[in-house]
């Protein structure tokens, strides 16, 4: 299945944009935690600065995101895990309540509940969560529910290679498969787990080979590249459409970042960063778009300061917003 | 061996001192090993085994696949066979993933076997809020391990009583549920309580379970509590005193087996208690000590009623403001007592 000139292009902005919303929630984060407004002896303050707590950013992971759901639609659900943005982004959730929510504001997605661990979009159905492994289930729980109500839409459920060692991620799989769900399960093998390297971690090379032991097909996209997600995924998605049952995809994909904001990273050959940005999927991509004749320089440089201004938007939006009012933490434990 | 001037007293932040205990258990001891998510380079993600892959090699400090079901169940069978197993559980918010493992089987086995079979193990794990980290890795739950019989659970407000439960935890033939605050590990990146940091020896020492500390004496009102909300009271006691009130403070330490006899007594003194905790309100710890008072009320004559601040039955929120509401603060603590201070007995 090859891309159309809309998709590659459509892949090709979403890429940028989050990898420009990533770069800028390095920035954001950090401001207010660290000294000396903070504690004294401390290095780094996480619950300080306007976007407090724990921060999991997917720069990088953007072909994952963008070459799967490239083939989806508003009522497919998408399921994510705690480094949520780039698929959050690529499914269409709300920029601006996105961006409040990670500043703990009432305009966000959960009216400051949540977080950026905790993001939930009914609108495009789009959900994620800070548990490993838990989305895989709840997946299959979409997917089992399109097929009861006679709908053609499907689910992905996202998570990375540390997650297939949870026991959710197993249960799933037999699941998906036993009942022939139209569900995709997409792995994205950053290498790590916190410290801890693949190797270390799984007793095989490829997660995709698992897929086997559930009867379900098993795909390894060896590159970190949009076009080669884009097509095992197009197969795996078109499959679960025909009513034919769940697809395992594993993809090999790279972390910029640390773990978290604030890692120190240790665990890490020193410069391993630096040298993965060396094989940035984006420039790539944009190559090929400006080769196939989609994109001129120029209209690529506009496009940038197009998505560049709308992230800032977002950005502007989230911290401008006002907070919730402290006794709202009553609301919302259940349904009224 | 006699030192002429007493050496210059050592302090260590909490995590340190976690560390040391279970450095010189596994000196001591060739059976102790440690296992779970990123404790070996990393040191775990709250420094609780800084060091240690140095010092004992990666085959008595394991790294573990993100399974925890998995890696709890083998502490059982390992512990079973005569190990002693030291077993992170990150963050207690996930012990949903493996609940089963250390609710039916690591607290109930010995039961069930009548005695014949041991389970010498200890679960170390993360609890508690305050730094934005949301309703999944923000919990404290330590009445749902005290909740079901069988295990023994620690909740250490400070470095020296960390080490010193800590040795105990590890020399105990029984399942110990040890459970740190995030938030008095004395972490480089996140603001903690400094009265946490204290005074350490560096010999080797275990603290006897079931033995609360009044860790500050007062004639006016008890506060019963337990891990960061022990320091957030001695702020507040301190605040009270400068009114006229005073405080006395009840650090429960373990709360199986829990110092019944400490509470009761320092109760019976002042005639209010104030329960402070940093877990869910409702069918929890604040409840069990209010019911323990209660159930007294023939020898202990309170002059008002009794008193709890915990979390509102919400679960923790992200945002700043929602988070401060939902968990105790001092001024909460401080308005507590002074309503406590004005209220009635019937
Ligand atoms: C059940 C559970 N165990 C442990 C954690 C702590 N934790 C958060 S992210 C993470 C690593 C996840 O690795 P991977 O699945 O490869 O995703 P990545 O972070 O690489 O995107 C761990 C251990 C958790 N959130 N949930
Ligand atoms: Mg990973």
């Amino acid at each position: 299945m090859d891309a159309t000139a809309g998709q590659l292009l459509w892949m090709y902005e979403k890429m940028i944009e989050i990898r420009e919303y990533e770069e800028t929630m390095a920035r954001v984060y950090l401001e207010g935690k660290l000294p000396p407004k903070i504690q004294k002896g401390l290095a780094f303050d996480i619950g300080a600065g306007p976007v407090p707590g724990e921060m999991h950013l997917a720069a990088g992971q953007e072909p994952v995101a963008v070459g799967v759901c490239a083939h989806l639609r508003q009522d497919d659900t998408v399921v994510g895990a705690h480094r949520p943005h780039h698929f959050a982004i690529a499914k269409g959730v709300d920029l601006d309540a996105m961006t409040a929510e990670m500043f703990g504001k009432d305009t966000g997605l959960g009216r400051g509940k949540g977080g950026h661990m905790h993001l939930f979009d009914p609108a495009v159905k789009f959900s994620c969560g800070g548990i490993v492994g838990a989305g895989a289930p709840q997946a299959c729980g979409a997917a089992l529910a399109a097929k009861k109500l006679g709908r053609d839409s499907v689910a992905v459920a996202f998570f990375g290679e540390g997650a297939a060692n949870q026991g959710a991620f197993h249960e799933a799989l037999n699941l998906a498969a036993l009942w022939k769900l139209p569900v995709v399960f997409v792995v994205e093998d950053n290498k790590y787990g916190i410290s801890v390297e693949k190797s270390a971690s799984t007793a095989i090379a490829s997660n995709a080979d698992r897929a086997a032991g559930y009867g379900m097909p098993g795909v390894l996209v060896e590159r970190n590249d949009a076009l080669a997600v884009f097509k095992a995924a197009g197969m795996a998605v078109a499959r679960a459409r025909r009513g034919e049952g769940p697809t395992l995809i594993e993809v090999k994909t790279d972390r910029y970042f640390g773990h978290f904001q604030g890692d120190p990273e240790t665990y890490r050959p020193k410069g391993e960063a630096k040298e993965l940005r060396q094989h940035d999927p984006i420039p790539a991509l944009g190559t090929l778009v400006r080769d196939l004749g989609l994109l001129d320089a120029s209209s690529d440089a506009s496009l940038r300061e197009r998505l560049a201004a709308r992230v800032q938007a977002a950005y502007d939006f989230g911290r401008n917003s006002p907070y919730p009012r402290p006794e709202d933490a009553l609301l919302h434990v259940f349904a009224e | 061996m006699t030192t002429a001037t007493p050496a210059k007293a050592r302090t260590l932040t909490m995590a340190q001192a976690i560390s040391e205990a279970t450095a010189q258990e596994m000196e001591r001891d060739p059976r102790v090993f440690v296992m779970g998510e990123d404790v070996g380079k990393y040191g775990g993600i709250f420094s609780a085994t800084t060091g240690l892959l140095d010092k004992f090699g990666p085959d008595r400090v394991m790294d573990t696949p993100i399974s925890e079901t998995g890696f709890m169940g083998a502490a059982l069978g390992a512990a079973a066979e005569g190990l002693r197993p030291i077993s992170e559980l990150m963050f207690v918010d996930f012990f949903g993933v493996c609940f089963d493992q250390i609710y039916n089987h690591i607290a109930k086995n010995h039961y069930m076997s009548g005695g014949a079979c041991k389970y010498p193990l200890v679960i170390t794990t993360g609890i508690g809020g305050g730094y934005n980290d949301a309703a999944q890795h923000s919990q404290c739950l330590y009445s749902i391990f005290a909740h079901v019989p069988g295990l023994k659970v620690v909740v250490p407000s400070n470095a020296y009583d960390a080490k010193g439960l800590m040795t105990t935890a590890i020399r105990d033939d029984n399942p110990v549920v040890f459970l740190y605050h995030k938030g008095i590990m004395g972490l480089s990146w996140m603001s903690y309580f400094e009265g946490s940091t204290n005074e350490v020896p560096e010999e080797p020492y275990a603290l006897p379970f079931g033995e609360a500390r009044v860790v500050r004496e007062g004639s006016d009102v008890t506060i019963v509590t337990l891990s960061q909300m022990v320091q957030k009271s001695l702020v507040a006691a301190e605040e009270l005193a400068a009114e006229g009130i005073s405080a006395e403070i009840v650090d429960l330490r373990t709360l199986v087996p829990l110092d019944r006899a400490t509470v009761l007594k320092s109760v019976a003194k002042t005639g209010r208690l104030l329960v402070a905790d940093e877990d869910y309100l409702s069918y929890g710890l604040s409840g069990e000590i209010a019911a323990l008072v209660a159930e007294h009320l023939d020898t202990v004559r309170l002059k008002a009623p009794v008193r709890r601040l915990a979390v509102p039955d919400v679960p923790i929120p992200f945002s700043r403001p929602l988070e401060q509401f939902a968990i105790p603060q001092v001024d909460n603590l401080v308005a507590s007592v002074r309503g406590l201070m004005n209220a009635k007995v019937y």
